[in-house]
C-alpha cells in the first residue's frame, strides 16, 4: 500500500512535541489541522470566533497529551477528531461527554514500527474509500459526523452507504483487535 | 471477559457515539458497554479513524481562515499549563464500569435507590433532558409489567440477567428496544437483576395499575 509520506510525518511530529517539545514541529501540524478543526466546529455550527478559539483549544490539548498518542491505535488525524469532537460536546452541546473506561494495556513499551506502518496504512485505505465515495453518499456520512443528522435519522436512512466502507472499517478493526490482545 | 456478551450494540449508534451526536444519556449507556466489550469498542474507534478521515478533508480554505496570530495565541496558551483533570479512585473488583461510578459517585454502595413498588428499585442519573438514564434494581425471578415503547429504550445487564421474548441477557449484554417492540423482561432466578436503562420517550404500559405506577417511575 502506498501511504502519504505525511501521514508518518504527522506521526513523528507528535513524538517529536511529546520527547523535545518541538515547536517548529507544532507549528507544522498547526499549520495543517487547526484550519480543519475550525472549519469542522463551524459545520458544526459555531460561529467563527467560538470555533477559533476552541481549534486553539484543541491543538493545545495535543501538546499536553502527546504522551497518550498511540500511533498503533489512531492516525494523527483520528486523535485530532477525537479531542475536536469532545470540545464541540462540551461548548456547543454543553453536555458531559462519558468516555469508557482505560484499557490496561500492561508495561509501557515503544510501540512496534510494523505495527505504526499497518494502523496508518489502513487507515488511509479508509481514507481513499470515503474520498471515492459517490459525492451524495459521502456528504450524508458527512453530515452524521457535523451533527446534522441526529442518531434516528442516520436509522431512517436506509441508503447510509456504510457498506461501502464497511470493508475498510472491517479490516481497521482486525487491526484494532490484534493491537488490544 | 468481554467473551461471554452475545448482544452488541448496532453501527447507527456506535457511528452517531463517534461523531458526538447522541444525548448524553445513551452516550453514557455506550461508554459503559464499551467499557466491557472490546468487539464494540474496537468498531466505535474505526469510526473515530472515519471521524479523522472526514477531518483530513474538510476544505481548509472555504471561509475557515485562522486568525493571523493564531499560532502565537495558541503557544501562549500552552504555556499556561494544562487545565487539571481531577483523577478518579479504582475500586476493585467494581460492579459498575468506571463512566457509570462517575454518575453514581462510586460503585453499587454508593447508588441511592429509590423504591418504586413489587421490590423494584430505580436511581435516576442526572444527565442531559433530551433522554434519560437510570439504573434499575429488579428482584431475582421478577416480572417486569409488559410494556411496549414510543421511543428508543436501550438496557444493559450490569449484574444478574434477565429473559424476555428476545433472549437471554447478562453482564455486558444490551437489548435495543424500539416503538414496535413489546415485551416482558423477567430477572433471572439466580440474583437481584441491575440494568442501565436509556429512553428518549416515555414506556407504554399496558394495564392500568403500571400507569399509575409510570407516574413514579418516572419512565
Ligand atoms: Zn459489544
Ligand atoms: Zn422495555
Amino acid at each position: 500500500v502506498k501511504i502519504e509520506p505525511k501521514r508518518l510525518l504527522w506521526v513523528e511530529h507528535v513524538v517529536r512535541i511529546r520527547d523535545q517539545k518541538d515547536t517548529a514541529a507544532f507549528a507544522d501540524l498547526f499549520a495543517h489541522f487547526a484550519p480543519r478543526v475550525k472549519g469542522f466546529l463551524i459545520k458544526s455550527g459555531a460561529d467563527a470566533s467560538l470555533a477559533e478559539e476552541c481549534a486553539q483549544d484543541v491543538m493545545a490539548t495535543l501538546w499536553h497529551k502527546a504522551h497518550q498518542f498511540d500511533p498503533t491505535r489512531a492516525s494523527v488525524a483520528t486523535w485530532i477528531f477525537t479531542i475536536a469532537r469532545n470540545r464541540k460536546i462540551d461548548l456547543l452541546r454543553k453536555q458531559r461527554r462519558p468516555e469508557p473506561e482505560d484499557l490496561t494495556w500492561g508495561p509501557e513499551e515503544e510501540p512496534d514500527q510494523a505495527d505504526i506502518l499497518t494502523l496508518q496504512q489502513e487507515t488511509e485505505l479508509l481514507g481513499t474509500a470515503l474520498a471515492e465515495l459517490p459525492q451524495a453518499q459521502r456528504e450524508l456520512i458527512e453530515k452524521a459526523y457535523f451533527g446534522d443528522l441526529t442518531h434516528s435519522e442516520i436509522a431512517a436512512q436506509t441508503g447510509l452507504p456504510l457498506g461501502t466502507i464497511k470493508s475498510r472499517i472491517r479490516l481497521a478493526l482486525e487491526r484494532l483487535r490484534h493491537a488490544m490482545k | 471477559m468481554t467473551e461471554s456478551i452475545k448482544h452488541h450494540l448496532d453501527d447507527t449508534i456506535l457511528m452517531a457515539y463517534s461523531a458526538g451526536t447522541l444525548p448524553e444519556a445513551f452516550s453514557l449507556m455506550v461508554a459503559t458497554h464499551l467499557s466491557l466489550c472490546d468487539t464494540c469498542r474496537a468498531q466505535a474507534e474505526s469510526f473515530d479513524a472515519l471521524g479523522g478521515e472526514m477531518l483530513e478533508h474538510i476544505d481548509a480554505h472555504a471561509g475557515t481562515a485562522l486568525r493571523r496570530n493564531s499560532l502565537e495565541a495558541t503557544l501562549a496558551l500552552i504555556s499556561g499549563g494544562p487545565v487539571e483533570t481531577p483523577e478518579t479512585t479504582s475500586v476493585a473488583c467494581p460492579v459498575l464500569p468506571k463512566p457509570l461510578r462517575d454518575y453514581v459517585g462510586g460503585d453499587l454502595n454508593a447508588i441511592r435507590w429509590k423504591p418504586v413498588g413489587m421490590g423494584v428499585k430505580q436511581a435516576i442519573l442526572p444527565t442531559s433532558k433530551d433522554a434519560s438514564a437510570r439504573l434499575l434494581l429488579i428482584p431475582a425471578g421478577m416480572a417486569m409489567p409488559d410494556h411496549g415503547h414510543r421511543g428508543t429504550e436501550m438496557t444493559m445487564v450490569l449484574q444478574g440477567a434477565f429473559q424476555d421474548e428476545d433472549g437471554y441477557f447478562a453482564r455486558g449484554d444490551v437489548e435495543t428496544a424500539d416503538s414496535n417492540m413489546h415485551h416482558t423482561p423477567v430477572a433471572d432466578i439466580h440474583e437481584d437483576c441491575i440494568c442501565l436503562a436509556v429512553t428518549d420517550a416515555p414506556l407504554q404500559f399496558d394495564s392500568l395499575l403500571p400507569k399509575i405506577a409510570q407516574r413514579f417511575l418516572r419512565i
